[in-house]
């Protein structure tokens, strides 16, 4: 071992920065809570909360723990997060392809709506949806249905909500033809692989996929009803509607406002990806003989998806990040519920805020290190 | 000579034929839409219901596939058919979106300008059923300057019109003045900056007293041209503050001097700016600060020095991981904690360190990435040229990143832009703020709408002029590898 004095210094400077800084932090913050007399902990976790929290996934109100409260937030902020992102993605998808669309209108229509949405802050359109678009929705009593079971009202969305007999046994049919097709897909490989013979995998999925549940139906009893929401008076000029499943308005404008707002980036990224692929290499494989399916699912995109992948990961990201906005339209999200109430109630600032900050920084990690297994699975094998 | 026709299968014999009944087809269909959005007339109110809505639909597709004739000799019939009209699935999107477009065009139209109300300076004049610009014009300068006292706007009128005045040198500067305009955009303006709205926007305790400044510009400006031109930028650099300090403090006594003394600026409180002039005030500081600090954490990362690689690693991935409210949140509820007890940061600036520090992560990324794409031959001829590390990065590795990584970076600053707004966290209102204020005004109830689309035009044009401009920088820096 060599040790330069010319690679230690610099390093040496940099880390005792960096502990002196948070050092000074520390000891500032220890005086602090003495001198106003906060004890520094994460017991007040299992304590009562005793605040009710407007919309929640799980069965929660006031005598629940404050850990219980933070689980409230968490799942109402992973709700809106997947919704945001399979909307997003389909969006982002379409508005995508449109862009590349020969047709004129087409794309400058989707050209519009990229350069519309994504030059205007998130946090107004937010607000624009709920204090002004929702707004102007009727009131339940006014609402007229919508194929006659949705109704929406000023106060949210209501649809029908699904009544099922024996659901597991449609489930479990679900998965067995999920795991069939991933079984037959293997074995197609192999075949194609060893015979050179193909197998018409996707029609057999398709079929599959119906004839389980189907079948389920048929001989294993599931039975599927549905609960429509009921207009109900509570008082002469006030209206609810009972049954069926309400969508708060607040997660509607977020919902809407996160895809529309997220799905102009993804579709640049899906742009990007598909003007990534060389022209010779549509030429090239048209050459070999391959139909334009063939082409599309066997040349365009697999490459395509390497250059599409990354960024839209970042998307995700941003969007399950952007989420947290939802504390601004009180719908009650992580931030709003945990470093909202929950703060405002315990006081403890350093740990309420901490543990938000290591939840989302945990989300983030956990998408970005599954993409990048799905990367690492897709990326070009070089020798 | 005519052929036979076969409806179903337009050619190039029957060109006429197919020309004049296709665009007679598509014709109607277009004018049925345009007769029912703009006179709301349904003109085939005869047919039945669903009929009567898809009529435009069948017979503009009917049209459009009879004039789809490839090679037709017509210019524009070509043109037309190859831009909208390339086969059955694009004719009917292309009508969908015309139909859309025509039928959207009235009530915008009406909402804006036709029903708006502009006049008066009450809620009473608006009764019709368009926007309420009124709202927009009474409410304009809490919009633009917040809770800052009317009186006293024209000084962040004029800091902005001489901050402006002053960032547009560079356009003006002479070769010779080139080579400091780096130096001048990075260390002297932002001071300039930092002083104007400090001592003139916040007001209170001149610390600066202008009468003396101008004095020693005046001064210094006509010394200035007996200096040979070999020290011009060192003298320009000492001698100006050097002399305000020997004036203010050694040689004039206050009261001989009275000449344009600014005094009488009141003391303005952060929390009284607002406004879409905060908009302006806290993009310029984050922007100014995160762009070094970002580019700092990005030669951090790719150091040969594990430790400082790892600090940076840490630093980057922390602040990109966490929301940017959060980090909001905890500079308004939890920096405090961790500061000496009487000592107090206004919020304004614990604001634009935390939008700081969040950005220049998205910033060092964005360069690590320039860095990255450049070739290891320039690192390697920098190096066998004898260049260090500091001089190898400053005049050929930054140099050629940065060119490279212009979209990125003025991506990194629109999202800064757009995340202002973010600001209401620690209780600053900027124009968003301010809006969302306007409209609990019980005089003022229920222009949520007028007030969201006015912020969206102005952003959205700030935004796409940025945009615009970023698109521009780098065609004009673009060089061919």
């Amino acid at each position: 071992m060599n040790f330069k004095l010319k690679d230690i210094v610099p390093q040496l400077i940099t880390v005792t920065a960096v502990v002196l800084v948070f050092g000074f932090f520390t000891y500032n913050a220890q005086i602090n809570m003495e001198n106003r007399g906060i004890d520094f902990g994460y017991g007040f976790l299992s304590q009562e909360s005793s605040f009710d929290v407007q919309f929640s996934l799980i069965e929660y109100d006031g005598s629940h723990s404050y850990f219980r409260a933070y689980l409230v937030g968490l799942l109402n902020t992973i709700l809106v997060s997947v919704i945001g992102i399979i909307i997003a993605t389909i969006l982002g998808v379409i508005v995508g392809v449109a862009r590349l669309s020969p047709n004129y209108l087409i794309n400058k229509f989707a050209a519009f709506y990229v350069e519309f949405f994504r030059n205007i802050p998130l946090l107004l359109q937010i607000f624009f949806w709920y204090f002004a678009a929702l707004r102007a929705l009727p009131l339940p009593q006014d609402a007229e249905a919508i194929f006659g079971v949705f109704f929406l009202t000023i106060k949210g969305l209501y649809v029908p909500a699904f009544i099922w007999q024996n659901f597991s046994v449609f489930f479990y049919s679900i998965v067995a033809a999920i795991i069939a097709i991933i079984v037959i897909r293997i074995h197609a490989k192999r075949v194609q692989e060893n015979q050179g013979k193909q197998i018409p995998v996707f029609l057999i999925s398709i079929g599959l996929i119906f004839i389980l549940p189907l079948l389920s139906f048929l001989i294993g009893g599931v039975g599927i009803s549905f609960e429509v929401p009921v207009l109900k008076q509570l008082a002469t000029t006030s209206f609810i509607y009972e049954g069926g499943v309400s969508l708060p308005p607040e997660l509607i404008a977020l919902t809407l406002s996160l895809s529309l707002y997220t799905a102009t980036f993804i579709a640049e990224c899906v742009r990007a990806g598909i003007q990534g692929v060389g022209k010779g290499q549509k030429e090239a494989a048209a050459s070999i003989g391959l139909t334009p399916n063939q082409v599309l699912k066997l040349v365009i995109m697999p490459q395509a998806l390497r250059i599409i992948i990354p960024p839209t990961t970042n998307q995700y990201l941003n969007l399950t990040k952007n989420s947290s906005l939802a504390a601004a339209i009180a719908y009650p999200d992580l931030v709003l519920v945990f470093a909202g109430t929950a703060l405002m109630q315990t006081g403890k600032a350093i740990e309420i805020v901490s543990i938000t900050m290591f939840t989302y920084l945990t989300l983030s990690i956990s998408i970005s290190l599954l993409m990048n297994w799905y990367n690492k699975k897709i990326a070009i094998q070089e020798k | 000579m005519m052929s036979k026709i076969n409806f179903l299968k337009p050619d190039k014999n029957n060109l006429n034929t197919f020309l004049y009944l296709g665009s007679f087809l598509f014709l109607i269909s277009v004018l049925d839409v345009f007769i029912n959005s703009f006179f709301s007339l349904n003109i085939t109110g005869f047919l039945p219901g669903f009929l009567s809505f898809l009529f435009p639909l069948i017979f503009g597709f009917i049209g459009l596939y009879f004039i789809r004739i490839e090679f037709s000799g017509i210019k524009q019939l070509d043109l037309l058919n190859k831009h909208i009209n390339t086969n059955n699935f694009n004719a009917v999107l292309s009508l969908l979106i015309i139909f859309v477009i025509i039928k959207s065009i009235p009530p915008i139209l009406s909402w804006f300008v036709i029903d708006a109300s502009f006049a008066g300076d009450s809620k009473d004049v608006c009764t019709g059923s368009g926007a309420c610009w009124t709202y927009i014009k009474v409410w304009i300068r809490r919009f633009m300057y917040g809770m800052y006292p009317n009186a006293e706007q024209w000084r962040i009128n004029l800091s902005f019109i001489a901050l402006v005045l002053m960032g547009s040198v560079g356009y003006f500067a002479t070769d010779r003045f080139k080579k400091y305009l780096t130096l001048y955009y990075v260390v002297i303006y932002p001071l300039i900056a930092f002083l104007f709205i400090f001592f003139f926007i916040s007001g209170g305790p001149v610390f600066f007293d202008f009468s003396y400044g101008i004095i020693a510009a005046i001064l210094s400006i006509i010394l200035g041209f007996f200096i040979p031109a070999k020290y011009k930028f060192y003298y320009f650099l000492i001698v100006p503050l050097a002399l305000y300090i020997t004036l203010k403090y050694f040689i004039f006594f206050d009261e001989y001097i009275e000449l344009g003394k600014l005094d009488g600026l009141n003391w303005v409180e952060t929390g009284a700016w607002g406004g879409l002039s905060l908009t302006f005030i806290i993009s310029f500081f984050c922007l100014i600060f995160c762009f070094p600090i970002g580019m700092a954490f990005a030669l951090g990362r790719r150091s040969n020095f594990p430790l400082i690689r790892y600090i940076s690693v840490g630093f980057i991935e922390f602040w990109r991981g966490v929301p940017l409210i959060t980090v909001l949140f905890m500079s308004a509820v939890m920096f405090p904690m961790f500061l000496p007890e009487d000592f107090f940061i206004d919020k304004l600036v614990r604001a634009i360190i935390a939008i700081s520090l969040f950005e220049a992560a998205y910033v060092a990324e964005v360069i690590r990435g320039g860095l990255q794409a450049l070739p290891r031959g320039q690192y390697e001829a920098a190096k066998s040229l004898g260049m260090g590390y500091w001089k190898m990065h400053i005049f050929v590795i930054l140099p050629q990143a940065l060119k490279l990584v212009i979209p990125g970076i003025a991506n990194t600053f629109l999202a800064l832009v757009k995340d202002t707004p973010l600001i209401f966290v620690v209780g600053l209102l900027e124009i968003v703020g301010m809006l969302n204020l306007a409209k609990t005004n019980p005089k003022w109830l229920g222009f949520a709408m007028e007030g969201y689309v006015f912020a969206a035009i102005i952003f959205w044009i700030i935004c796409y002029a940025m945009s615009k401009y970023s698109y521009n920088l780098e065609q004009k820096y673009k060089t061919d590898r």
